[in-house]
């Protein structure tokens, strides 16, 4: 910790003193205190239910403290409301973006700060005001568009927007770069330091080790509710970091064993995907999987990865081109059955699991067979077996280290790495020919995705084949034996996995060829 | 196990399962009855008198017993009508006419082969009355699966066309021949079902004479198969993911049409089984009008029960109480009228469905205050 003398000269803008707070029995803050710097970008890490989001829940007025007291600028401010956390200058951007969609730009701006009974003043002093502060921060948003139209990085500096028109100096970023391409986070980065630069304070909130890295001045690892380390972000680094935050030593790449390949387990041949909207959204891509490999495709999100995965899975229509799976031959006469394919041996973890993979409302071993509910070790004649049910899902969640390993519990009650786990188990312990993983590792905590990991290459060695979709190019690098790139709906590059680098894999994606 | 569901739902901020599903409902019909009292205070009457005269009215002997669970009978159907929809994500409105014309195939396989042994005929009633109304749900069940029209918008417009249709049958063909009212001729008794104390009399008790039927019996089996078809078949758990996640149900391979299809039939059969008691329980001929809301208030009885067959069975006790003491009530207290009782049965429905988590946050922190106060004392 840092003593008072030092932390006097330094200017502390908000000063989180002894924060305890109890959900029941769990004590999710204990005496947690952090003083951030003026002007400073200040990361808090930690793993899921390290206590970071609650602990930035009460700063901005979400929950109150059972103890402790925050001081802004040296005096004690007493927030029990975000309106008070904006009036004491705290702004936050959520996670998941407070927007109103249809509403345009500035609407949304205003949205709760509008003056005087007609709303067209409003609108016009915030257009001015807007204009400023674009120019400032080099924000590059159109107060005109339809929020719903824009994309997510675009919404997100709407938020940011939102947040200095009220007149906020600290900035909290709830897990800011889980939605954006690598594009747009730089973007976002670039921002953040010109809003340092004007003499603003940013609190980043995130689980990932190189955004700390790049962007951070100073750096608080939570553990289990509590503070475990306040650093200058140069006096340390990733390793340190990782292993303080799960409180043991984390090996982050991965072992991997050369491994010949077998027959050819599935085949696409100029496949074709409309979506919704009929805009070609996979064009006319080909390529194979065969035992013993993972195919890696790489991509920043929304080039079609998707809709690829939804076609291999039976999701979404073939519109041209086929797909051949083992001995069969699908196509647009033939559509591919989600229920029939997963018996011929194609599991599918799903990129969203709490969308798609699991069913959040229901218990985790209702969730353990979806999919798989007729099959005769789950299911009699007219019943479900629910006791070989209960049974087998407590030895895949056992084996998976899934926690707590109660499969009574509902889903939702799970964290987001355990969730995962539950989806892997059941999608893996089936043995299937080739699995299909979409963003196995999206907002799963370090501990689980080397765990995640090194399942996934153990399932390769043992002969099966895989196809890896992930926005992480770490991920798609370290895991892949093959990679193809992805860039608006066609593959753009297949390389090797010993050819392949970082750089050359960013241009292909950002479609440079 | 147990001990480590309870940390779980602890962590979460979550309070156990018994206040949610027994503090809570209590709490709010306390909530309904203390604002009902004001109510009748002011409108000149002792509420305390009331209540007692309702309790003693719904459950004061025998007899009122009986009428408490002949009504009862009916919104367990409706209400695991309305339930069985909610699982699968639906609104079904349609109690209503699905009843009703439930009720008009129990009475047309009454009217043409009551004649034939009631071992026969019985059956093919239940029969009649769960093809019938399946069948009325059937329309905007598949409308609502292969066409995206809203089931809310269908299953109204299905209740008016089940009331014009009974109206004209009413009048026009099924009326007795001779006769001014619209309603059928009584049918053979062959096809009526026994009254309850006429079985209790078989077994050698007295109780007092009620309309109370052997429907009763139907409902609560009908209610068991219920709970093993949604929590214990493939077949539930598919209606369930349907209601609950349509794209997971997509991943797993799950046709949401079907099961849209499937669970909107069963929910129609069981509103038409209210045919069952009213038709060949009660009347013993066929009447107009004779659903009177009871698939309306099994909207508030899946509500207040949680779409589960043993809380159904208890909010359809409840509102079968409120039903059978309020007739007794007001015919004991002129000054409260019929109109009072739907009233209060309003209050009822207003706090424990379209209110009923407004005092769920601070009867939980009451909760946790004392929970933490003692485990950290």
């Amino acid at each position: 910790m840092i003593n008072t003398a030092t932390a006097n000269s330094k200017n502390i803008i908000l000063d989180i003193k002894n924060i305890d707070k109890w959900f029941g029995h769990v004590h999710a803050n204990q005496s947690v205190s952090i003083q951030i710097e003026k002007s400073t970008i200040h990361g808090i890490i930690g793993e899921n239910g390290a206590g970071k989001s609650t602990l930035m829940s009460i700063v901005y007025g979400y929950y109150q403290a059972d103890n402790g007291s925050i001081y802004v600028n040296g005096k004690e401010a007493f927030i029990s409301s975000p309106v008070q956390a904006l009036n004491h200058g705290i702004g936050m951007v959520h996670q998941h973006f407070m927007l109103v969609e249809p509403f345009t730009v500035l609407e949304n701006i205003i949205l709760g700060a509008e003056t005087g009974t007609i709303l067209e003043n409003s609108l016009q002093r915030a257009r001015t005001e807007l204009k400023k502060l674009e120019e400032n921060y080099s924000l590059n948003v159109d107060p005109d568009a339809i929020v719903g139209e824009l994309p997510v990085g675009i919404r997100q500096r709407v938020e940011i927007l939102k947040a200095l028109y009220r007149g906020a100096d600290i900035f909290i970023l709830d897990e800011p770069t889980g939605v954006l391409t690598p594009q747009e986070v730089e973007h976002l980065f670039k921002i953040l330091r010109s809003l340092k630069k004007q003499g603003k304070t940013i609190i980043l909130i995130t689980h990932k080790l190189r955004e700390i890295m790049d962007l951070t001045d100073n750096v608080t690892v939570m553990r289990q509710g509590k503070v475990v380390t306040n650093k200058a972000t140069k006096e340390t680094n990733k390793e340190e970091l990782a292993e303080l935050m799960v409180g043991r030593s984390v090996i982050l790449s991965v072992n991997k064993k050369e491994k010949k390949i077998g027959r050819e387990i599935l085949s696409v041949n100029n496949l074709t995907i409309l979506d919704e909207k009929n805009i070609e959204k996979v064009k006319n891509i080909s390529f194979n999987i065969h035992e013993g490999e993972i195919i890696g495709i790489a991509g920043v999100a929304g080039n079609g990865q998707t809709e690829l995965l939804e076609a291999l899975t039976g999701i979404r229509k073939i519109n041209d081109g086929t797909i051949n799976f083992l001995n069969k031959t699908f196509d647009n006469s033939r559509p591919i059955n989600a229920k029939e394919i997963r018996k011929d041996g194609l599991a599918h973890v799903p990129e969203d699991r709490q969308k798609m993979g699991l069913v959040t409302a229901f218990s985790a071993n209702e969730s353990g067979i979806l999919g798989y509910q007729d099959l005769s070790i789950y299911k009699g004649k007219i019943f479900l077996k629910k006791y070989a049910i209960l049974k087998d899902m407590y030895n895949k969640f056992k084996r998976f280290d899934v926690r707590p390993s109660n499969p009574i519990l509902k889903t939702s009650s799970f964290s987001g790495g355990n969730q995962q786990k539950i989806v892997l188990v059941r999608e893996m312990d089936q043995e299937p020919e080739l699995l299909v993983v979409g963003q196995p590792t999206r907002g799963v905590d370090i501990g689980a995705i080397e765990f995640i990991h090194k399942q996934l290459v153990e399932l390769r060695n043992k002969g099966k084949a895989i196809l890896l979709v992930s926005v992480e190019l770490d991920e798609v690098l370290s895991l892949s034996d093959k990679i193809l790139v992805m860039f608006d709906g066609k593959i753009v590059g297949k390389i090797n996995q010993k050819d392949a680098d970082e750089k050359t894999l960013g241009l292909l994606m950002a479609g440079a060829n | 196990m147990t001990s480590s569901l309870n940390k779980i739902q602890q962590s979460k901020n979550n309070s156990p399962k018994w206040i949610t599903h027994i503090v809570v409902p209590i709490f709010n019909l306390l909530v309904a009855l203390l604002i009902a009292g004001v109510v009748i205070y002011f409108n000149g009457d002792d509420p305390f008198d009331a209540l007692l005269l309702l309790i003693k009215g719904s459950f004061g002997n025998d007899e009122f017993i009986g009428f408490t669970l002949y009504y009862t009978t009916n919104f367990i159907f409706t209400g695991l009508a309305v339930s069985i929809a909610f699982h699968c994500g639906l609104f079904n409105i349609g109690g209503e006419g699905q009843a009703y014309i439930g009720g008009l195939g129990v009475g047309l396989v009454a009217i043409y082969l009551g004649h034939l042994s009631p071992f026969f005929v019985i059956p093919l009633c239940i029969i009649a009355a769960i093809i019938f109304g399946a069948s009325w749900s059937f329309v905007p069940a598949y409308l609502q699966a292969k066409r995206g029209s809203h089931i809310v918008i269908t299953t109204i417009m299905f209740n008016f066309l089940a009331a014009a249709l009974m109206t004209y049958l009413m009048v026009e063909i099924l009326i007795e021949p001779g006769q001014q009212a619209p309603q059928s001729r009584e049918f053979n008794e062959n096809s009526w079902l026994p009254f309850m104390h006429e079985i209790f009399e078989f077994f050698g008790i007295q109780i007092s004479v009620s309309s109370l039927n052997f429907s009763f019996i139907i409902a609560i089996i009908v209610s068991i198969l219920i709970w093993f078809f949604i929590w214990r078949t493939h077949w539930g758990y598919e209606i369930r993911t349907t209601g609950a996640n349509q794209k997971a149900a997509i991943y797993a391979g799950i046709s949401p049409s079907k099961n849209i299809i499937l669970a909107m039939i069963i929910s129609g059969a069981l509103a038409g089984m209210v045919g069952i008691n009213e038709i060949v329980g009660v009347h013993h001929r066929l009447i107009l009008d004779f659903p009177a809301g009871f698939g309306f208030v099994g909207i508030a009885v899946a509500l207040m029960g949680r779409n589960h067959p043993l809380g159904i069975f208890f909010a359809a006790l409840l509102f079968g109480a409120l039903y059978q003491g309020g007739a007794e009530l007001s015919f004991d207290i002129p000054n409260i009228t019929r109109d009072t009782m739907v009233f209060i049965q309003g209050l009822v429905i207003l706090f424990s469905g379209a209110l009923e988590f407004v005092f769920k946050p601070y009867i939980e922190n009451i909760y946790f205050f004392i929970k933490n106060n003692l485990v950290r004392n």
